[in-house]
């Protein structure tokens, strides 16, 4: 029964704060942040990629500090009397060096403020021009839909490494034109996602309205339709950034995208092919980086699916150990009186 | 079509001529077919659905036209096309004097102040992402008229004539219920004042105690605002309620019209009464009493109607003539002028029809 005395307490404090809430309605938003602030993946993800953008935002403080600036090679202290990069935590450098004696540590930062920059002006870039594209094929249909549906379904058959290289090489490696690149290829992927979701929508009885009230095209697409696509649209775009991430360090790697003496994790991870059988930290540190950067992406992008959908509250709802506990003494308690005594927690 | 013409547009066009102030939607013969595409790469059209296949009425102004029929018969469609979400096949339709058919989005503007709808499902018709201010402001919004503090005290005002809370403005649709959420539609179609609301089956999805209350807030604003419906609806006795006329449609097609009282009190159509009949009576001894016209076999498919008049193969009093020549609408059996029926046949006064339809419906 201890179930239902939680079950009340609660019920009395919800309406106490009730008048305070009776005037706002809570957004879509705000129901989906407080599911997600349960989610602990979700929050340590959100926690991991602040971190991640504080460093990328404050390597220049960190090389500062350490006195070693990014692209300065220290032949002396930084590499073994055989030539080769030191271990990490001898003479000063937190991670070790690299192949010509830079610290490591510095570079991979340094690193993370292209993976990162990369990461978000791509998506971004996609995530405006996808929508865009997917809502007017969507709304208009006719010749406009077949002419970019096709487009989008050409832009996804394309071998994208092959072409990526391609254009790379025609355009000469830049920041600018991998971002051009890559954006040119996520975008597709959205725009497919939310011409269906616009087919669907624009059926509803609430566009008619919209229409019947007088309302152009371009406002019912962007005041009606968006709103009910924010949802799935932020968690793709979420999603898009580790692809974008990941596409951004294949590039580096394969000598096409950001160029030395510049770092990007896919370059630095090019360099240490030569050395990593002897130098360990080289290859592991800035996978490392790449690694828990994509992870943290993807798992928030998960978390915020989770936390959009409705049906997962009673997943959070009932996580945790108290939680557990409630469940397990309800379980207890229904044992007793019979199965007929209904249990809150659980209902669904 | 060729033989229903003549009859059709003469007693209608000198209704018109001798009420001219007073009408305000004039429905000419019109006509919506959708064409149905078959598959393969290049779609080609392979038939038509004859939604609405000539249909004529007139709306006067301050007054309210009831609309019946089965689904399927072309009620929802005639109300789209009127208010012109629809492109017309053929036909006319006239506001206030001037003609709306098929006008393009911009020339059709002005006329969206003054032709507003309320739908059938007050959970599809309200978008569940959006606070019920911005829904209720939205025609303030699309037609540029107050803003910021002086757009929010309308919408204010709206929510209190329709009998809502003006304090939860900042709510979202899910959190009303259903009859509540019929009175946010209602108060976007209030908004700009319109001369003409129609009203596609506003109750049917609310219950019965929320049906009247709904009911008795548009006869209300009626009066306030001497606004003009065009009604649909299922309900007969919904209809009978708040009609001035009533319109009966078949398979896209009228089959009788006129005065509620003359409609309700001698249905001449078969279709008609039988359709009263069904209808459930509150008073148990007149639920008693009445002969039940039950009709068998289902509406047929717009896509291929019967021949002659479209009723004919479940109606009670089919004749060889009826599957031959269409009936046109025209007073019967000494009607007043405005009573309007399309049946060879139609129902004497105190006549009893017999027990369901003794053809095989197809």
């Amino acid at each position: 029964m201890t179930v239902n005395v939680t079950e009340l307490q609660f019920q009395a404090q919800a309406a106490e704060s009730a008048p305070a809430l009776a005037i706002e309605g809570r957004s879509q938003w705000q129901l989906t942040w407080r599911r997600l602030r349960h989610d602990k993946m979700a929050v340590a993800s959100i926690v991991v990629i602040l971190l991640m953008a504080l460093l990328a935002i404050f390597s220049p403080v960190v090389a500062a500090l350490l006195h070693h600036p990014v692209d300065v090679a220290y032949p002396t202290s930084g590499l073994s009397a055989a030539g080769l990069p030191v271990s990490p935590s001898t003479h000063g450098f937190p991670l070790g060096t690299d192949n010509i004696g830079r610290d490591l540590l510095i570079r991979i930062l340094y690193g993370a403020r292209v993976s990162l920059f990369v990461g978000i002006s791509t998506t971004v870039i996609a995530t405006v021009a996808g929508v865009t594209i997917g809502l007017v094929a969507g709304y208009f249909g006719g010749w406009i839909d077949t002419l970019l549906a096709r487009f989008i379904d050409g832009v996804l058959a394309f071998p994208v490494i092959v072409l990526a290289i391609a254009l790379a090489a025609r355009f000469g490696p830049s920041l600018l034109g991998i971002i051009a690149i890559i954006a040119f290829f996520s975008w597709a992927a959205i725009s497919r996602i939310v011409r269906g979701q616009t087919l669907s929508l624009k059926e509803k009885e609430y566009i008619e309205a919209a229409r019947s009230l007088g309302a152009g095209p371009w406002r019912i697409m962007f005041l009606d339709i968006l709103p009910n696509l924010l949802g799935p649209v932020l968690v793709l775009s979420t999603l898009a950034i580790p692809g974008a991430i990941v596409f951004e360090a294949t590039l580096s790697y394969l000598g096409v995208g950001i160029q030395e003496p510049n770092p990007s994790w896919g370059n630095i991870l090019s360099e240490a092919q030569s050395t990593y059988q002897v130098a360990w930290w080289y290859v592991v540190f800035p996978a490392l980086a790449l690694l828990i950067t994509t992870l943290a992406f993807n798992l928030l992008g998960d978390g915020i699916r989770d936390a959009m959908d409705p049906r997962t509250e009673r997943i959070f709802a009932a996580g945790g150990k108290a939680a557990k506990k409630r469940r397990r003494a309800a379980a207890a308690a229904a044992a007793k009186p019979g199965p007929a005594t209904p249990s809150a927690t659980e209902g669904n | 079509m060729s033989d229903i013409m003549p009859s059709d547009t003469a007693p209608i066009g000198s209704l018109e001529r001798s009420l001219q102030d007073d009408v305000l939607v004039q429905v000419d013969n019109l006509v919506k077919h959708f064409p149905v595409r078959g598959g393969g790469l290049i779609s080609r059209t392979i038939g038509q659905v004859q939604a609405v296949d000539g249909v004529s009425l007139t709306l006067k102004r301050g007054q309210t036209m009831g609309l019946v029929g089965e689904t399927g018969c072309g009620k929802s469609t005639l109300a789209r096309c009127i208010a012109g979400l629809i492109p017309v096949t053929s036909g006319k339709v006239a506001f206030d004097g001037q003609d709306i058919t098929n006008l393009s989005r911009r020339a059709m503007q002005p006329f969206r102040r003054e032709i507003q709808m309320i739908f059938q499902d007050p959970y599809g018709s309200l978008n569940p992402r959006r606070r019920v201010g911005s829904i209720i402001g939205d025609p303030f919004a699309i037609h540029n008229i107050h803003d910021g503090q002086k757009r929010k005290s309308a919408v204010q005002d709206l929510m209190e004539r329709v009998g809502l809370n003006p304090e939860h403005f900042n709510r979202f649709p899910a959190e009303f219920s259903g009859g509540q959420r019929q009175r946010i539609g209602v108060a976007r179609a209030l908004a700009l004042r319109p001369k003409l609301i129609i009203c596609d089956e506003p109750v049917s999805a609310l219950d019965v105690s929320i049906q009247a209350q709904v009911l008795n807030l548009l006869a209300d604003l009626q009066d306030d605002f001497g606004l003009a419906y065009l009604f649909i609806a299922h309900d007969l006795e919904v209809v009978r309620h708040v009609s001035h006329d009533v319109t009966v449609m078949y398979l896209g097609r009228v089959a009788e019209q006129g005065p509620r009282a003359t409609v309700y009190d001698s249905a001449r159509h078969p279709y008609t009464a039988a359709l009263l009949s069904a209808a459930p009576a509150a008073d148990p001894e007149a639920a008693e009493a009445r002969q039940r016209i039950i009709l068998t076999g289902d509406v047929p498919s717009p896509i291929n109607p019967p021949s002659g008049c479209r009723f004919h193969p479940r109606c009670p009093k089919a004749q060889e003539l009826c599957g031959r020549d269409e009936p046109a609408l025209e007073t019967r059996l000494g009607d007043p002028a405005s009573h309007l029926t399309a049946c060879h046949f139609p129902v004497q006064d105190g006549e009893i029809l017999a027990r369901g339809s003794r053809r095989d419906p197809r």
